[in-house]
């Protein structure tokens, strides 16, 4: 038997693409700098404090002085970077997140429209390849800034990378096998009767670890671990293009939040009528964000040592096993 | 051991410390300890959240202060007569180690008294910029004409202004400190 390896999907006029990326594009820039927000204020909740309150009403105008502190700064390069390489570290992050959002399915096909970026065939690997080029970005940078600090920051990054990229793709690789496609709107789909959340529970607590890897986050900041390594890769940014990794951070915890709630929570699935459906995928897709900042506000930062050993000796083989055991079960039922 | 017998004595009585250690990291039970610590400290931030914020908004809102908490001076006045309280003897300016209170005495006219005695202040002040707020003052006055108030917001951009003379420490300050409550 020949398993369809994805689904074709079907063409849609240039227009309606350009209009569907332009209306990601916005809702995504809107949230992310509420998020920001979200997050301090929400940190401060759990140290109990009110966090950011005094710029506009509760805060909300926060980010919008932020930015414009940072823009306002100046360009600063330190005279051992190599130029290129050190304007083109924060760029490529940003176009891998942007990237990234494309495959997010915000719903199925109505009235002609698919409410997704676009149904790439091959959905999970695009976001894999995509979310690995956003690493070339902190390698470049923390390089390119020549300095010790950036350096060890980057080379932390590409230890991490290596150690998570495995077992986060192996924690997938069971809800592909389940749902027979790579295709995030197949996967939703497969999902009618039971989110894969309940059967690959297992491969979902290995993504979402993985994920805090993935997006730098604590208890796994190793790359950019503010208190020893002064940010680690982003030492020597200042400024927006400091910003921009941090833009890009918000991004891939939106991302990686997207991809969990569609490969495990039902994705757009939700009572109510069919225009709910991006509703929905936002407010799964938010709730996995609060668990991210509520993770951040409880878990001190690991030793180097021990994230390694996680993602070796904990996360892969639980990873193997789980797919080993789905394989199994899927060939016999 | 060694061949002096006092080290030895003193080596012989050292007690035996017992080094307290947390169980080993590792394995699966260390990852199921890990993980169980996870979700206490996930259940001690989110009661953190329940409980909400505890700041106390400064310049809006203002710590209660003690009832013996001393702050700005206040001179006072009888209350029935109208006539002020200090005699301008001097003693809280002797008292006072910063050396910070000027105080020099008048005679007062019989007609137009000022003071309840004989004589009056006809000079009061105290140099905020020096004050340690001891309250020696406070203890060294006869007539509790002096004591320290609750104010103690007196920043200033000019230290002209921290001379307070003997019309504003008579005046009324503005209530602004709200006091603890008993058992607060």
């Amino acid at each position: 038997m020949i398993l369809p390896i994805a689904e074709t999907g079907f063409a849609e006029a240039t227009w309606i693409m350009v209009v569907k990326s332009l209306v990601i594009f916005a809702v995504i820039f809107g949230i992310l700098p509420i998020l920001t927000v979200v997050e301090r204020k929400l940190i401060g909740r759990f140290q109990h404090r009110y966090g950011p309150n005094r710029v506009g009403p509760f805060g909300l105008l926060q980010p919008l002085a932020d930015v414009g502190k940072l823009i306002s700064k100046e360009g600063f390069r330190p005279a051992a970077a190599v130029p290129a390489l050190f304007i083109l570290g924060p760029l490529l992050p940003v176009l891998a997140g942007v990237l990234s959002l494309a495959i997010i399915p915000w719903g199925d096909v109505q009235d002609g429209v698919g409410l997704y970026g676009i149904d790439v065939p091959i959905g999970i690997l695009y976001f894999f390849a995509v979310g690995s080029i956003a690493f070339y970005g902190l390698l470049l940078g923390g390089w390119s800034s020549g300095s010790k600090y950036s350096l060890l920051g980057a080379m932390r990054s590409a230890a991490q990378l290596i150690s998570y990229e495995v077992s986060m793709g192996l924690a997938l690789l069971g809800v592909v096998m389940m749902s027979g496609s790579l295709s995030l709107v197949s996967i939703v789909h497969a999902q009618g009767e039971i989110w894969f959340i309940v059967p690959q529970l297992v491969g979902f607590g290995i993504f979402m670890l993985a994920g805090f890897a993935e997006t730098n986050r604590t208890p796994f900041d190793m790359p950019e671990a503010d208190a020893e390594l002064v940010q680690g890769f982003m030492t020597e940014y200042g400024g927006m293009r400091f910003g921009s990794f941090l833009l890009v951070e918000y991004m891939e915890i939106l991302v990686v939040s997207g991809i969990a709630a569609a490969m495990f929570l039902g994705g757009w699935m939700g009572p109510g009528p069919s225009f709910l459906d991006p509703i929905w995928m936002l407010v799964k897709m938010l709730g996995l964000v609060l668990v991210f900042i509520w993770i951040r506000a409880t878990l001190p930062r690991l030793r180097y040592d021990q994230l390694m050993t996680l993602g070796w000796k904990v996360l892969l083989p639980l990873a193997t096993l789980n797919v080993l055991v789905t394989a199994i079960l899927v060939v016999v039922t | 051991m060694s061949a002096d017998p006092k080290a030895a004595s003193y080596l012989d009585s050292i007690e035996v410390v017992e080094v307290q250690r947390g169980p080993e990291p590792g394995g699966a039970r260390g990852a199921y300890r890990a993980f169980g610590e996870t979700l206490r400290g996930l259940k001690t931030t989110m009661a953190r959240l329940i409980e909400g914020p505890l700041t106390i908004e400064y310049p809006e809102e203002k710590t209660p202060v003690y009832p013996r908490f001393r702050g700005r001076h206040k001179l006072h006045k009888f209350e029935d007569t109208g006539l002020e309280k200090c005699v301008g003897c001097s003693l809280c300016a002797a008292a006072c180690p910063a050396d910070c209170i000027r105080v020099v005495a008048a005679e007062n006219i019989p007609g137009e008294r000022v003071s309840a005695g004989e004589r009056y202040a006809a000079v009061y002040e105290i140099n905020l910029s020096r004050c340690i707020f001891c309250g020696y003052c406070e203890i060294a006055c006869p007539f509790d004409a002096i004591t320290m108030g609750h104010d103690y917001e007196m920043a200033d951009y000019d230290r002209q202004n921290l001379i307070f003379t003997k019309e504003m420490l008579l005046a009324e300050p503005i209530e602004r400190t709200p006091l603890k409550m008993e058992g607060e």
